[in-house]
């Protein structure tokens, strides 16, 4: 959010999101969250710290957990990056989503985009987790209201979904 | 109502559910507001000090600054207690902590906003200040506030029986120092507000991330001096409160008073530092406590001392330490209380209501002492407690009504299911159980504004679509509280949940409510809920009977559709019929009230920690030490509650492993610290809050003990387990490596000094006796 007032000047970068292809232009140090909450509107990626902290903004590069708040625009270029905005089709929850919300993998929700992105990049990798594997997937996404024990419910049943 | 529950009881995914796991969900960073100047706020870097000068001439005249303001756009105090309304909006003449506001500024981006942060000039001649409670009531402290000398914002004294007696009477008596590290929210969503002002009419709108949208209003209105009808207070999404949002926050004013200074759109939002800077959290807190039993085990006498580091202002302050006495009792037949309070000020943030308030730290003493009184006495520590079980209905000898009271039986579960008779002390070395019981209020039974209106008003709207909506101002931050009056309205009315809809606090359509905070909502909103669809019921029986040519009083309600003898009319019918009736949309009000007798003991500061009715919780936790670390890991924890009747049993469960798990964070891990008065924990690597690594499972098991006076029978059930933890993980500490933990939080260095403490002194003794 702090640019500096001598950026250097803007280029575009091309990446597809969210299953479209996209070209936005932005300074070169411009942060990825940033560029995805206020450039193009995307809100459902949550800033929780102050950088790198919390893993609310986890978004998937490639299919991989990427925290937006540490993760330039520019280094998308040519990548696949996917929001939670992305995940459900025509509308409907994805197997994650509908676990998360059928189990109370969310209370508060605020940081369910990440947690669920995180999630997601687990089931996609490994489709059927240990309960220590869903654990370290996890790890880098603090939760104030639910304790994890339905989060990790909710990824266990999104597993046998899978 | 209907016997057999369709809707109440039913598991139930919160009916917002959707929106936050597909990240369409819309908190108050994320509210679209094209154009919004960026708000800032400048911090004061002295923990004490005396303004000499502010100067924004600088900032003001940086191009793309549409705003700058000072303590001196704003006379006006503030504060949730009318009688404790301590705090500037923006400091004024004083500062008195570090990261208190000093000014902010409205810019076009926050490139600007910040530049013109760095342009204004602050000096101020820096005052001797206090950051412990010690510091603050020594003799020749400065007092933060003139009006409070020896820094002591309120002490409390209160007598309850015969404690002398009591304590003669005691075979066994355990007198300690227990202490409780400063801890804080750490909700997941930072502070946030959205505020348009348009000078033309004088109207404010503002979104905030509040628990309390009313008090906001009120706020709003004595800070800005507006017209109350001038302004509308609308809740987004919250991401988590916890206490941290019940009571207005200057953040929020400050917006305000940006928007209208600039005649625009402000929009704030709060780094992670600026949050924990903004506080409230639980107090630092030290109990000199006393306790007393018989061999049998009977509770004879209990005095306690407390002292409360508040931080700079008032806040809710003088509850916290009225409620710190008063919910000593309530959980145990406790014949005898002497209890002295003290609320101190300090050059730090300003503490406030953090979940379970003012109950935790002294739970942590009491059921500390507990455990270690059944050692010495040699009672198991569940019989200990089953010595002094209440008989519901009862009163406290501090005027306390007990309604309902499950705790037996909440016992009885964590007992069996924890295997504690055959499993505790047979874990094998560095291994240990320990238990405690917890308990909590549903909602103040006298609320903090007395205005004579009832506690909670709920409107329900039906219409020509047949879909019934629920207006209400309480706050969903994240608990489901919308839910919860959904699934009443559904039940009551006979109509499927998918054909309820909740509207809620938008001050412009929903009737006021007092706020998430205290665990009212559920029982006060829930029941003006259940008298709304009452009301809206009987209405739609008086339009069926017509319709069914029949007289009302054999106009059966069978859920959704209406009969009369063999003829029937669907809802739809009705609804037609109701509507051509009364002219049109109805709309039913509901509202509740807890009558006189449960507002609380007739003694100085008696309201607070009256309710109608407490929740219960007992657990166990198992432990395994780490000798030569001194870390502790959790491995599983039992907790029963009751919470009289679960309306939604899978939020309850999630309430309740929440509570447990905060508490182990403060039990285990986190500390709000200082250095100077500079906080050293403002992030959320410092503050540390247990990771997804570091949480044992959580077994819930919801005793239902059906209150007399609950909506469905239900309490409380997300803060009542909370103050159970810590105690219990003491005494599961104890039970693995024989030492007494009386200091919160119990880190990994505090319990290896402890045992090597222990190995010294060993040493030492067989020195001695070598010798």
């Amino acid at each position: 959010m702090q640019m500096q007032p001598d950026a250097p000047p803007a280029a575009p970068r091309r990446f597809r999101l969210n299953g479209r292809d996209r070209s936005v232009t932005v300074p070169d140090h411009a942060l990825l969250i940033d560029t995805l909450r206020e450039t193009l509107r995307l809100t459902g990626t949550k800033q929780g710290c102050d950088g790198g902290e919390c893993g609310a903004c986890t978004v998937l590069i490639d299919s991989v957990p990427r925290l937006a708040c540490l993760t330039r625009t520019g280094e998308c270029e040519g990548r696949v990056v996917e929001t939670i905005e992305g995940l459900a089709r025509q509308g409907r929850m994805n197997r994650v989503q509908r676990a998360f919300h059928e189990q109370l993998g969310t209370q508060c929700g605020y940081c369910t985009p990440g947690m669920v992105m995180a999630a997601e990049a687990l089931l996609r990798r490994v489709p059927h987790p240990t309960e220590p594997e869903i654990r370290a997937a996890l790890a880098g996404n603090l939760c104030r209201c639910t304790g994890y024990v339905k989060i990790i419910a909710a990824v266990q049943a999104a597993a046998g979904e899978g | 109502m209907r016997n057999a529950r369709a809707v109440v009881g039913q598991p139930t995914p919160l009916i917002d559910g959707i929106e936050k796991v597909t990240g369409q969900a819309v908190y108050t960073a994320d509210l679209p507001a094209e154009g919004a100047l960026v708000g800032r706020i400048l911090r004061s870097k002295e923990a004490h000090g005396r303004i000499r000068r502010i100067d924004i001439e600088a900032a003001r005249a940086l191009p793309g600054v549409r705003a700058v303001i000072t303590g001196a756009d704003c006379p006006l105090t503030y504060g949730v207690l009318p009688i404790a309304m301590n705090e500037p909006v923006l400091a004024r003449e004083v500062v008195r902590y570090r990261g208190e506001p000093l000014a902010a500024v409205a810019a076009d981006d926050a490139v600007t906003a910040a530049a013109a942060l760095a342009l204004i000039a602050v000096e101020i001649d820096p005052l001797p200040a206090c950051f412990t409670a010690a510091a603050a009531r020594a003799p020749d402290a400065v007092a933060l506030h003139a009006d409070k000398p020896g820094n002591l914002e309120r002490e409390v004294h209160h007598r309850f029986g015969d404690v002398e007696a009591g304590f003669a009477a005691a075979d066994f008596i355990r007198e300690h120092v227990y202490s409780c590290a400063e801890v804080a929210h750490a909700q997941m969503e930072p502070h946030a507000a959205l505020a348009s002002f348009d000078p033309e009419r004088g109207q404010l709108l503002m979104q905030s991330t509040s628990q309390v949208p009313y008090y906001l209003h009120l706020m709003l209105a004595r800070c800005l001096d507006l017209d109350p009808a001038a302004i509308r207070v609308v809740k987004p999404f919250i991401g988590g409160g916890f206490g941290a949002r019940v009571e207005v926050l200057n953040f929020e004013l400050i917006t305000a008073l940006l928007a209208r200074a600039s005649g625009g759109t402000v929009r704030m939002v709060l780094s992670r530092e600026e949050t924990f800077l903004t506080h409230r959290g639980r107090p630092e807190t030290e109990i000199r406590l006393k306790l007393g039993i018989t061999a049998a085990g009977r509770l004879t006498a209990c005095a306690a001392e407390v002292v409360q580091r508040g931080g700079a202002y008032a806040g809710y302050g003088i509850v916290t330490i009225l409620y710190a006495g008063a919910l000593l009792q309530g959980l145990y037949d406790l014949p005898a209380l002497r209890y002295d309070g003290y609320r101190v000020y300090a050059n730090l943030p300003p503490c406030g209501a953090m979940r379970g308030h003012g109950a935790v730290d002294v739970r942590f003493a009491f059921e500390a002492a507990l455990d270690a009184l059944a050692a010495e006495a040699g009672l198991d520590p569940f019989a200990l407690r089953r010595a002094n079980l209440l008989a519901a209905p009862t009163e406290t000898p501090n005027g306390l009504r007990v309604e309902s009271y499950g705790l037996g039986t909440c016992l009885d579960w964590v007992e069996a299911a924890s295997g504690w008779r055959a499993r505790r002390g047979r874990l094998g070395p560095g291994r240990g159980l320990g238990m405690a019981c917890s308990h909590y209020v549903s909602g103040a039974a006298k609320p903090i504004h007395w205005t004579g209106e009832p506690h909670a008003v709920v409107h329900l709207r039906l219409d020509f679509d047949g879909g019934i909506t629920v207006l209400t101002g309480a706050a969903d931050i994240g608990q489901g509280s919308s839910t919860v009056m959904a699934q009443a309205a559904a039940e009551v009315l006979g109509v499927p949940l998918a054909r309820v809809r909740v509207i809620a606090a938008d001050s412009a359509l929903t009737p006021k409510d007092n706020g998430s905070y205290s665990s009212r909502v559920t029982f006060m909103v829930g029941n003006a809920t259940i008298a709304a669809a009452r009301a809206l019921r009987e209405r739609l029986v008086a339009a069926a009977a017509v319709l069914l040519d029949a007289p009302e009083a054999a106009v059966e309600d069978a859920g959704g559709q209406f009969h009369a003898g063999e003829r029937v009319a669907s809802f739809a019918e009705v609804t037609r019929a109701a509507l051509a009736r009364e002219g049109g949309a109805i709309t039913a009000k509901g509202s509740f009230t807890c009558p006189e007798p449960f507002q609380g003991g007739k003694h100085r500061g008696g309201a607070v920690g009256a309710t109608m009715g407490f929740s219960y919780a007992a657990q166990v936790v198992e432990v395994a030490v780490d000798a030569e670390t001194g870390a502790i890991t959790v491995e599983q924890v039992w907790v029963a509650q009751d919470c009289g009747f679960a309306i939604n049993p899978l939020a309850v469960e999630g309430q309740i492993q929440g509570a447990v798990w905060m508490g182990m964070g403060q039990a285990l891990s986190e500390e709000t610290g200082y250095e100077s008065g500079l906080a050293l924990h403002a992030s959320m690597l410092d503050y540390k809050v247990p990771t997804i690594l570091d949480s044992p499972p959580i077994a819930v098991h919801v005793v239902e003990s059906l209150d007399p006076n609950g909506p469905f029978g239900a309490k409380e059930a997300s803060e009542g387990a909370l103050a159970g933890f810590p105690p219990a993980l003491a005494a599961a500490v104890a039970d693995a490596v024989g030492l007494r933990m009386d200091r919160l939080p119990i880190t990994p260095d505090r319990l290896l000094e402890a045992l090597a403490q222990r190995a010294r002194a060993g040493r030492l003794a067989r020195a001695l006796e070598v010798a």
